[in-house]
Order: structure tokens, then C-alpha cells, then sequence
């Protein structure tokens, strides 16, 4: 959804929401206070004045280089990003949101980082958060039924972070 | 006072206690297509509340991606939805091309949509087929493998492979037709489109057929939409929204020229382009029934789509051109985009640090969200209704576990 005025409209209503934009991206982009998500998704959904009704992805991308040489030589600091892609069936445009989190919460190793679920604003909301979960470990405050979907209930890690050690072993199945 | 039928001995039916119970169904069960398990709790024969299970097929396609280069991993986009393997490849082509800002040859493009609507066919015939097997007929099931049977012929004489192509791939696709196969291709046509009459005869209008879909697993417009449902289970309630209309302009302008009705229902009826079957009395909008019409409306548009391809790509001068090469760098940056699969909205997201191996790739799946809606409309349906249900969805397994 391009346009200033849009924007402006999300800022007056939501002010502090908004910490960073990109419309001259190939996807314009807004970049929200991660505590903000579900508030501002809540507006778009019902406030807006271009309703953004349906959720159709959410992404959860790691940016952390394992090896230590590559490491040195990249520009931005580790850090997972969730991106929404969200569309509006009545004025047939899509809005990209953007979140910057930490890897981990309080960078202490193990401990998820979180963000507030959008569940109470799209029910689809709840499988898709429930996958960002499972394979990129990010825990989502408020969502009613959180728990793996894909990998089975056992299973340890979060396979889509860049630091995934795959298991020698599960169950008996060797593993590499 | 105690009724006759009550005092009856031989009557025990209303003498049963029913309790609620835990059934399991899947995950190898034939009306599940494919690996999910559905855990049932059903009181009698009522279902309260219905609860999937997936992620049978799960093998992480996405961390798999983040080691191979876009082309590389074009045969993985293959096993996402393996029956329409052609619009699996087409999505991801497309992102990357869009995050490259590459363009293909105009008769490239018109090839795209000429294998991208005849995979449709394909996939909407097994759609159907296999929705006749889930409702207890399996005649409908070999009328339609019969048809589908060609189209794969058709794929094999084109790029070798029956089930997984990797034909469209990024920059274009990996051959030209063979000589010849256009006059095959119209040859299937004319052979096929007096069919469809059998399919409507067979199913769409079939009094049992009607009775077991209609009214029906209803899903309003408002929840499908707010379950990110798409292709024709959104378009089944109602919604009029095509990605080949509405969606990005690397995408529709594939379509440019072509014309084609959004097979919804508008103003109260369907398009009527074609001759096609009354809708029954009993079916209300958004129930199986009408996900099941949906699709059968679409055969007959990607038909003249076809068509409406052979005519331009042989008019095209020139060549397919070459495809990129599999270590091609793709730019810093992100891209995503959506594509109408013949399950619904097929979505990529690629995100590259400037290097040929792409930092990110994500896949959204249509199916994962139209099987996400079907708790909501098996609450208080009989059993039997179940299949009938998730059926009408027409889920791929390998497309949600990806």
C-alpha cells in the first residue's frame, strides 16, 4: 500500500507505532515497535480506512552468519525479523510489516524472544504463528494454542535458525 | 406418557446412551489425501470438534533452499503441490524474477500459460476425481484419471517427467515444444471438451452427489477471508478474487490479452460463457457444493485459456530463450509474490544477500491455510460429513508439510 497519507493515518492513530519505512522498496515496507504489532494490526484490520482483512503469510528470517570469518565482514547485527504480508480483498493491495527482534530474549541463548500474537485479530493468524514458532523460535504472548505444528512435539531446535544443529538421532532413526 | 415407540423393546435406538469419544482418522486414511490425521471428538454421531494433525510429510523445504541456488531448487517446488507441479515451479520462477527484475521472451510467457492452464486441468480433475472417491463413488475417479492421463502425456512429450517437471524454471523454461505437440495438444482439446457434459452428468447434477454436498460445510465470506482461504475455496463463498486479475504486475501481465471470467458468483449467477448445469436448489453459497462447481467452471475457462495460448505462442516469432544459469547471483534484497495455483494463492518470498544461494526462501502455502478454516466447518457436522469437508478443500499434503 503506497501513499504518505495512509501512513500518516496509522501514525496519528497508533503515534510511536512506526519506526521505520522503506517505500521505495520493491514491496514497500513499514517497520512497527514489535510490542505494537497486534495494535496496529488491529487498526489495519478495523480502523483503516483501506481494511486490511486477511493475513497470508508471516515469515520469520535469522540473521545471525555461524561461521565467524564471513561473520566479521557482514553489515548489520544479529537479529531475527518477522515479516507480515498482509492483503485487502476490497482494494486489492498488499502492505508488508516488518519486525525487528532479538535472537534471543534478553541475549540470553535458549531463551525465545517475544512478540504479542495477532490471533485476536485474524483467527489464521493461529497456524501461521504456530509454524514461526516451530521451525524459527519466536514465542508469540497471547496466542491461545502455541505449540509445535510441523516437527513433532519431541523435537528439539528450530530448524530455520541459521545455528540449527541437526540431531544425530531421533527415536532410534539416525540422523546425518 | 411414555410414547408407543418408546415402550417398544425392539426399538433401542432411542434408548442409547451415547458418549463422547476420541476417534482417530489418519494418517492413512484414503479420504484424507494423503498423510493427516484428524482426531474426531464425537458424541454419537455428531462431531464437536475436529483437530489436525500435520506435518507427515515435513522436510523443511525451506532450510533446504537456503543452501541451494534459486534453480537448484526448482525440482523441490516440484513435491510442494506434486499435482500441479507446473504452478509450483511457475511461482517460484516468477519471485525470482521479480527480485532480478528479469523478463522473459514474449513467447516464453505464452508457453508459461499454456502448460500453467493445462496443469490446472490436471489438477482440478484429480480434485474431482478424488472428491467423487471421498463421497463413496468411484466411477468419477477413472472418467477423470482418463483425461488427466493425456495431459501428463502431453508434460512427457514436452520435458520428460509425468508428476515433477522442473520445466518452468527461472529465465524461461528448460525446452521448447517438440514438433507436433500443439496439434496434439488442440487434439486433446476437441476430445475433451464434450466431456465435461459426463463430469456434470456424473457428479454436479447427480441427486446423491447434491444431497451429500449441498448445504454443507458452509464457510461464510468473513471467514474465509479471515483465514487467508484462497483460489476456489474463497471464490466458492463468494469472494471475486483471481490472482491472474488481481495480483502483481509480473504476474498478471502473463495474462495480458487473455480473456477470461473469474469463474464466481456474481449478481447471483455464475459466468455464463459456457452451457453449464442450474445451480441446485438446496446449495447455499460457500458450501461444498459450490467449492466443487468452482472448480469445475475452471476446467472450462483454462480450456479457452489453452486455447487462446496455442494461438499465441504460434504466432510468436523467435525463440523460448535460454534459461539462466544455475549459479546465476540474484540481487541483494526481497521479493514476494503470489501466484493462482489451482489450489488457491501460491506464495513465494525470497530473500537474497547478493550471492547465487538466497539468504531466505519461504513458501506460503494455500493449502495450509484453506485446511486451517476446516475446524470451524466441521463443528456439529455428522461423520460421514467429514470427508466430504476436508475434501472439498482439496488439500496436497506436500504443499502444508512442505
Amino acid at each position: 500500500m503506497r501513499g504518505p497519507d495512509f501512513l500518516s493515518q496509522l501514525d496519528a492513530a497508533l503515534p510511536g507505532a512506526i519506526v521505520g519505512r522503506n517505500l521505495e522498496a520493491m514491496d514497500p515496507w513499514i517497520e512497527i515497535a514489535p510490542e505494537r504489532i497486534a495494535d496496529v494490526c488491529q487498526w489495519l484490520d478495523t480502523k483503516s480506512p483501506v481494511r486490511f482483512d486477511a493475513l497470508e503469510c508471516i515469515t520469520a528470517i535469522d540473521w545471525f552468519e555461524p561461521d565467524a570469518k564471513k561473520a566479521a565482514k557482514v553489515s548489520w547485527q544479529p537479529h531475527t525479523e518477522l515479516v507480515y504480508h498482509l492483503w485487502s480483498t476490497a482494494a486489492r493491495v498488499s502492505l508488508v510489516l516488518k519486525c525487528n527482534l532479538p535472537r534471543w530474549k534478553g541475549d540470553v541463548p535458549g531463551q525465545l524472544p517475544e512478540i504479542p500474537s495477532v490471533c485476536g485479530v485474524w483467527r489464521g493468524a493461529n497456524w501461521h504463528e504456530r509454524e514461526v514458532y516451530d521451525l524459527s523460535g519466536v514465542w508469540f504472548t497471547g496466542h491461545p494454542d502455541l505449540r509445535r505444528i510441523l516437527c513433532p512435539e519431541d523435537w528439539e531446535g528450530h530448524p530455520l535458525r541459521k545455528d540449527y544443529e541437526q540431531p544425530l538421532e531421533y527415536h532410534g532413526i539416525r540422523g546425518k | 406418557m411414555a410414547s408407543a415407540i418408546d415402550d417398544d423393546p425392539r426399538i433401542i435406538e432411542f434408548d442409547v446412551r451415547t458418549d463422547e469419544m476420541l476417534v482417530n482418522m489418519g494418517p492413512q486414511h484414503p479420504s484424507t489425501h494423503g498423510v493427516l490425521r484428524l482426531v474426531l471428538r464425537t458424541d454419537g454421531e455428531v462431531v464437536s470438534e475436529i483437530e489436525p494433525h500435520i506435518g507427515y510429510l515435513h522436510r523443511c523445504a525451506e532450510k533446504i533452499g537456503e543452501n541451494l541456488t534459486a534453480r537448484q531448487w526448482i525440482p523441490y517446488t516440484d513435491r510442494m503441490d506434486y499435482l500441479a507441479a507446473m504452478n509450483m515451479n511457475l511461482g517460484w520462477a516468477l519471485t525470482v524474477e521479480k527480485l532480478m527484475k528479469y523478463e522473459v521472451s514474449e513467447k516464453a510467457r505464452h508457453l508459461r500459460v499454456l502448460i500453467a492452464e493445462l496443469s490446472r486441468i490436471a489438477s482440478h480433475l484429480v480434485g474431482m476425481g478424488a472428491y467423487g472417491l471421498d463421497l463413496g463413488t468411484f466411477s468419477p475417479f477413472l472418467y477423470a484419471f482418463r483425461e488427466r492421463e493425456k495431459i501428463l502425456d502431453l508434460f512427457e512429450e514436452a520435458c520428460g517427467a509425468r508428476l515433477t517437471y522442473s520445466y518452468i524454471t527461472v529465465g524461461g523454461l528448460t525446452a521448447d515444444l517438440p514438433p507436433g505437440w500443439l496439434g496434439r495438444c488442440e487434439a486433446f482439446l476437441d476430445q475433451f471438451e464434450p466431456i465435461i457434459k459426463e463430469y456434470h452428468a456424473l457428479l454436479t447434477t447427480n441427486a446423491i452427489f447434491v444431497k451429500r454436498t449441498a448445504n454443507i460445510g458452509v464457510l461464510s465470506r468473513e471467514l474465509a477471508i479471515e483465514y487467508g482461504c484462497s483460489g476456489p475455496v474463497l471464490r466458492g463463498s463468494g469472494v471475486d478474487q483471481d490472482m491472474r486479475r488481481d495480483g502483481e504486475a509480473i504476474y498478471t501481465a502473463m495474462y495480458d490479452g487473455y480473456a477470461f471470467e473469474v469463474a464466481v458468483m456474481k449478481n447471483g449467477h455464475y459466468p455464463r460463457d459456457h452451457e453449464y448445469p442450474p445451480v441446485p436448489a438446496d446449495a447455499v453459497l460457500g458450501d461444498c457444493w459450490h467449492r466443487f462447481f468452482v472448480r469445475m467452471l475452471e476446467v472450462v475457462q483454462s480450456m479457452d485459456l489453452v486455447r487462446q495460448a496455442i494461438d499465441r505462442y504460434s504466432a510468436c516469432k523467435g525463440t523460448i530463450g535460454e534459461p539462466l544459469k544455475l549459479t546465476e547471483k540474484i540481487p541483494a534484497g526481497d521479493a514476494y509474490l503470489e501466484t493462482e495455483a489451482p489450489k488457491g494463492q501460491m506464495g513465494f518470498y525470497v530473500v537474497s544477500d547478493g550471492t547465487a544461494i538466497p539468504w531466505r526462501v519461504r513458501a506460503r502455502s494455500s493449502s495450509f491455510s484453506n485446511l486451517a478454516v476446516a475446524p470451524e466447518l466441521c463443528r456439529g457436522c455428522l461423520i460421514a460429513d467429514v470427508p466430504a469437508i476436508v475434501g472439498s478443500l482439496d488439500i496436497v499434503m506436500g504443499e502444508i508439510d512442505r
